[in-house]
This record gives C-alpha cells, sequence and structure tokens, in this order.
C-alpha cells in the first residue's frame, strides 16, 4: 500500500510541476489541481497508513494503537476545502484574463513567433 | 474566579473584530461610499487601540514574562490551537493598525470607488494578517495566510485592468503553489513530531529520534520555502516588483505589510525551533538564511538601479528591506535582532509612505483617466467616482518633494532619519558580536558591504527618480492634492522622524522583546501551562 500512495503522490505532483510550467493558463489550472490532491493525499498519509481502524471512539476506554490518528484528517479537510476555493477564485480570474487579452497564455498575451 | 478575566479576551479581538467589520459590509450598497468608509475606519481605528493596549499589557507586566496566551474554544494547548501575544506581536500588530489606518484615509477619496467590496477585502486582509501574527499554531498559519492571501488576490485586481490582472494571475499562481509547499511541510513536520503547536515543537525538537530529527528539518525547510515565498527573498521573490508595480497604490502599500509577514513567519518558527535548547538542530539553517538575505539584497540592489517607474522601484525597495532582514534573522543574536525590528519598523513605514507617493507624483503628469474607465465598463458602476482633483492644499509640489526626500533618506539610509539610526547600530551589532578572538568573519564583512551597497544604489535610484519628476519634466502644473490623501502620507514620514527621535525608548523596548524571544522554556512554560477555565457545574443540573 505505501508503494502505491507514493507512486500516485509522486506522479500526480510530477505532472503537476510539468504542468504548471506550460504557457496556457488551461495546462496551469490543471496542474494546480493535480498537486493539490497530490498534496492532500500526502497530508492522509503523514497519519500513517492504517487499514480498518477507525479515527474516532464513543468508549471511554482508550487505546491509540487500535484507531488511526484524526488530526490529519480534519487537516486534510481543511485544506480541500481552502484549495478549492482558492482553485475557484483562479478559475474566475482566468476566465476574467481570457476576456480582457484575448489570450489564453499566461503572459496575457501571444508569444511572438 | 473562574471566568477567563475580560482583559484576556482582548487578545482574539485582532481577529474577530475586522471579520465581523467585513461581513457587516457586505450587503451595504457599493455606492454608499461614506457609510462604508466610516465603518471601516472605525474597525481599523479600534483594532489600533486593541494593538496599543495588547502592547501595553506585553510590556507592562500584566503577564508573567510578558506572554499572553489564549486558548480558542477553551482546549488545553497542545491539543487545541493557541493564540499568542508577546512584544514582538503586539509592536507588529500595532504597525500593522498604523499602516492599515494610513492607506485606509488614503484611499478614502478615490480608490475606494473603482472597484468594488474594498473595504470588505481590506478587513478581510487584516483579519489574516493579524491572526498570521497572533496564532501559536502552525496549521492555523496556514489559513490565516489563506484568509490574507484571498483577500490580496482580490485587492491586488482591484481596479481590474490589463496590468492588473496580468500581475494578478502571476501573482496568485505563484501564492497558490507556495501553499502547497506550505501545506507539505506542515504536513512533514506533524509525521516527525506528533504535535503543530510552535511551543510545544520547540519543546519536542531536541527530544527526537535520528530518523525524525531528519524528517523535521526537510519539513522546515519546505515550510520555509513558502514563508520566503511571501518573503521574497532570491531566487523565489520576482514576483514581487511586477505586482507592485501594478497593483493600486494603497494596496501596493499593504504589500509591503504582507513581505514582512513572510520574515515574521521565519523568523518565530526558527527562533522556537532551531534556538540553542535544539539539540542537534540548534543553529540549523542560519547561515543559509543570511547567505539568501545577502543574495536577495543584491538582487534588489541591481534591480532598484535598472528600474525607470516608482512603483517598480519600490517593489525592489521591499525586495532589499526583505534581504536585509532575512540577513539579519540568519545572524540570530540578541542585539543584531534588535536593530534588524527597529529595521523592519522604519523601512516599512518608509516604504508604505513611499508607495503612496508614487502614485500622487504620477498625478503630475496628465492623470489616467482611461484606466477607471475599464473598471467602470467592468462592474457597470452607476455614479462616477469624484475626480481627485477637488479642493487642492497648497503648496503641493514642496510637499511632495519634502516627503520624497524623507521617504529617500529612510530607505537608502541616510542620515539623520531612522534608516541610518536602524543601519549604524546593525553594523555595530554586527561587529561587537563576534569580539572573543577580536575577528570578525568574512561573511559579516560580506553583509556590512552589502548593505552599504544596498543603500548606495537606492539613493542613486531615488535621486534619479526624484529629478526626473521634480526638476526634468519641463514646465509642471502642481498636482491638487485631496487634504485626506497628503495627511497619511505626512503621518508616516512623522512617524519615522518619531522614531527616530524617540531611538532610545525603541531600542529599550526591542531589547527586552528580543530578550523575551530567547527564553523558549519560558515560553513552553506559558503556553502549554496556560489552564483551561473550569465550568462549575450548573445548579439547575444537579437535581
Amino acid at each position: 500500500m505505501e508503494i502505491v500512495i507514493a507512486l500516485a503522490v509522486g506522479v500526480m505532483f510530477g505532472s503537476g510541476i510539468w504542468l504548471i510550467l506550460r504557457p496556457r493558463t488551461f495546462q496551469l489550472i490543471t496542474g494546480l489541481l493535480l498537486m493539490s490532491y497530490a498534496v492532500n493525499i500526502f497530508i492522509f498519509a503523514m497519519g500513517r497508513l492504517s487499514v480498518d481502524r477507525p479515527p474516532i471512539t464513543l468508549s471511554p476506554a482508550i487505546d491509540p494503537a487500535q484507531f488511526a490518528d484524526p488530526l490529519p484528517q480534519g487537516l486534510v479537510l481543511t485544506a480541500i476545502v481552502i484549495g478549492f476555493a482558492t482553485t475557484a477564485l483562479y478559475l474566475v480570474i482566468m476566465i476574467g484574463a481570457r476576456g480582457l487579452t484575448g489570450s489564453d497564455h499566461v503572459d496575457g498575451k501571444e508569444p511572438r513567433e | 474566579m473562574n471566568d477567563l478575566p475580560f482583559l484576556q479576551h482582548f487578545i482574539v479581538l485582532p481577529v474577530l473584530l475586522p471579520l465581523l467589520a467585513g461581513a457587516l459590509l457586505i450587503p451595504v450598497k457599493q455606492s454608499r461610499y461614506s457609510l462604508k468608509f466610516a465603518c471601516s475606519v472605525t474597525s481599523t481605528i479600534l483594532l489600533w487601540v486593541l494593538a496599543a493596549v495588547l502592547l501595553a499589557m506585553a510590556d507592562g507586566g500584566y503577564w508573567p514574562d510578558g506572554i499572553g496566551v489564549y486558548l480558542a474554544s477553551n482546549w488545553a494547548a497542545p491539543f487545541g490551537i493557541a493564540l499568542l501575544v508577546d512584544r514582538l506581536t503586539a509592536l507588529m500588530l500595532l504597525l500593522t493598525a498604523t499602516i492599515a489606518l494610513a492607506v485606509l484615509v488614503f484611499s478614502a477619496r478615490r480608490w475606494d470607488r473603482v472597484g468594488i467590496q474594498f473595504h470588505t477585502l481590506f478587513q478581510f486582509l487584516l483579519m489574516g494578517l493579524n491572526g498570521a501574527f497572533l496564532t501559536n499554531d502552525l496549521f492555523n498559519l496556514f489559513v490565516f495566510f489563506e484568509v490574507m492571501l484571498a483577500a490580496s488576490y482580490g485587492l491586488v485586481l482591484h481596479g481590474y485592468n490589463l496590468h492588473r490582472i496580468r500581475a494578478g494571475m502571476q501573482y496568485i499562481a505563484i501564492n497558490l503553489v507556495a501553499s502547497f509547499m506550505f501545506l507539505i511541510g506542515v504536513a512533514l513536520i506533524y509525521a516527525a513530531s506528533g504535535t503543530l503547536n510552535l511551543t510545544d515543537l520547540g519543546a519536542r525538537v531536541a527530544l527526537l529520534g535520528n530518523e525524525d530529527t531528519w524528517l523535521l528539518s526537510i519539513g522546515v525547510c519546505v515550510l520555509g520555502l513558502a514563508f520566503l515565498t511571501k518573503g521574497a527573498m532570491w531566487p523565489l521573490g520576482f514576483w514581487l516588483p511586477g505586482t507592485y508595480a501594478s497593483a493600486s497604490a494603497p494596496v501596493a502599500a499593504m504589500l509591503v505589510l504582507m513581505t514582512k509577514v513572510g520574515v515574521y513567519a521565519v523568523l518565530r518558527v526558527w527562533l522556537a525551533v532551531f534556538g540553542n535548547d535544539a539539540g542537534a538542530l540548534a543553529g540549523f539553517g542560519f547561515t543559509a538564511l543570511t547567505i539568501g538575505g545577502m543574495a536577495t539584497l543584491f538582487f534588489g540592489a541591481i534591480g532598484m538601479l535598472a528600474s525607470q517607474d516608482g512603483g517598480r522601484m519600490a517593489g525592489y525597495g521591499a525586495i532589499i528591506s526583505s534581504g536585509t532582514l532575512l540577513a539579519v534573522i540568519g545572524q540570530a543574536g540578541g542585539p543584531v535582532l534588535a536593530s534588524g525590528l527597529y529595521y523592519l519598523l522604519g523601512s516599512t513605514l518608509a516604504m508604505a509612505a513611499f508607495m503612496l507617493l508614487v502614485e500622487l507624483t504620477e498625478r503630475i503628469r496628465p492623470p489616467g483617466a482611461a484606466l477607471i474607465a475599464i473598471t467602470m465598463e467592468a462592474f457597470a458602476i452607476e455614479d462616477k467616482p469624484e475626480d481627485p482633483v477637488g479642493q487642492g492644499i497648497p503648496g503641493t509640489l514642496a510637499f511632495l518633494g519634502l516627503s520624497f526626500a524623507a521617504c529617500a533618506l529612510v530607505i537608502s539610509g541616510m542620515p539623520p532619519l531612522s534608516g541610518f539610526v536602524a543601519k549604524f547600530s546593525l553594523f555595530h551589532a554586527l561587529l561587537e558580536v563576534s569580539p572573543t578572538e577580536g575577528k570578525v568573519p568574512g561573511l559579516t564583512w560580506g553583509f556590512i558591504a552589502l548593505v552599504i551597497v544596498g543603500g548606495l544604489a537606492a539613493i542613486i535610484a531615488l535621486m534619479r527618480l526624484g529629478v526626473r519628476i521634480f526638476w526634468a519634466s519641463g514646465d509642471i502644473a502642481p498636482p491638487r492634492l485631496q487634504f485626506s490623501e497628503a495627511a497619511p502620507v505626512t503621518a508616516l514620514v512623522a512617524l519615522c522622524v518619531m522614531l527616530t527621535l524617540q531611538a532610545g525608548t525603541v531600542f529599550d523596548y526591542l531589547d527586552r522583546t528580543v530578550a523575551g524571544l530567547a527564553q523558549v522554556t519560558t515560553y513552553s512554560e506559558r503556553v502549554l501551562g496556560e489552564p483551561p477555565v473550569m465550568r462549575s457545574p450548573q445548579r439547575g443540573l444537579e437535581r
């Protein structure tokens, strides 16, 4: 499982980096999205990977070894929400830029041939 | 006895107040400028008073060791989020409120009308800034950074035109990537140490095993990348001059403050985590900060010489100031840090005044009417803003020239203003820090030389700009300024002068600040020892 998660995070982040270095805004936003997925999974994995362990309990007697760490799960929820909001904001600006400049290049103008 | 004393709630108010004010302003109609402005300015004045009270409380012995702790939602420290006020925090809050007030008054006659929801975004920006200064929790710091950045995205685009949208796109993309870095760093730190509370982290760092130490140092480095992108260290700061030059004047003045947040976060994390008690990691990364700061200084100096217009020049000035501060943090010593903080105060005030001034001097040339027209169309705002020409104040050119000269003196560090005092005391502290063998390391000499070169570059560039604006523009008509535009600039410049006159008092305060910051164990005692409020059982439930 560790190998699969590590590969998934690595491939997504790597593709994200390649995409944000591309000149078109669509590629940029796709890259940012991929990177945000990779980061979210990464945060989740930082609570250590485990199967079949609940993060919360109602019983007062607690053996911590039997439970997943709830904190990274809380963090990743917050990170998803914030990432979602900022990405939506960026989309709006992208559309604004496309309308104002008439180009989807990140510099706001087509490169000279 | 179990109730929290009333004054203790003051710690959380600098976050709550702008949040409420900003939220209240959203439904107010866009055309009711004066009402919006009145709400916004009231909130900012209250913030200033709060900051002053907190400063008096932190310095006046209200709390033991000058450290006030507020447990959000009454959760004990390492588990819940703790807000922390010490002398440094209080000082930064006061600086923020001062500049915010000046900027707000400046924008009253014109800038808050060229787009929508200026005051709401401004209040949210203040909330993010104050929160970032106050919080003692790394993930909470991330949240406040995002609040601050989201507001700044809106503000950078305020008065929507082609330049702003181009610069804004790049600014936002860079900051989104930096936020990912922030998250990765926080996650790694949590994985290594099992805590996100900064003070708790500082207490645990010496106890970590070999593997976790390794993981922690990687985590902090990645986190540092995020901070340094905000603080514009070379080579992470290429976004800055373009953004500053294209943002509207009041926003640019607030952006100056935002680079200081990056520097502040670096200072906090490094002093808390890699102080003298950090075991194997003590002193980690300080040299890298010094070298990075010096590279930034050099880059800023070259950029300043190369830039033609005022906004861009001010951007490079902010880079120079960031670089100096980072290099000072890298020195990690008491008196050096005190001079660095003094430099921070003076340069931030002067830089903010300069940003506002640049916009005023540009009116000597015919005003950019085209710029406003685009906004009007884009947002279909019916009422046209009043033209900036209205009741002028007399002697505008003399006023502009004098303010310009004062700002230039502070930014370049020439006598007699506070920039000179800052640099002089900085050199003094740098040369005194290593007296043991009577030898000052080469790196320190390099730093001193670079600071001098940076000052020289700044004075050459600013002089050239001044000559071009005031003397070489031929037959210039004095622009007409509003009183509300001239007053904030005057106030900021006057504060720089005050800072020079009261240098002794300020340095005493800063010495106490730095001495307090060095006591890492006191911080953990105060933060982790802060008891949550016990609730007494209510009588009705007892039966």
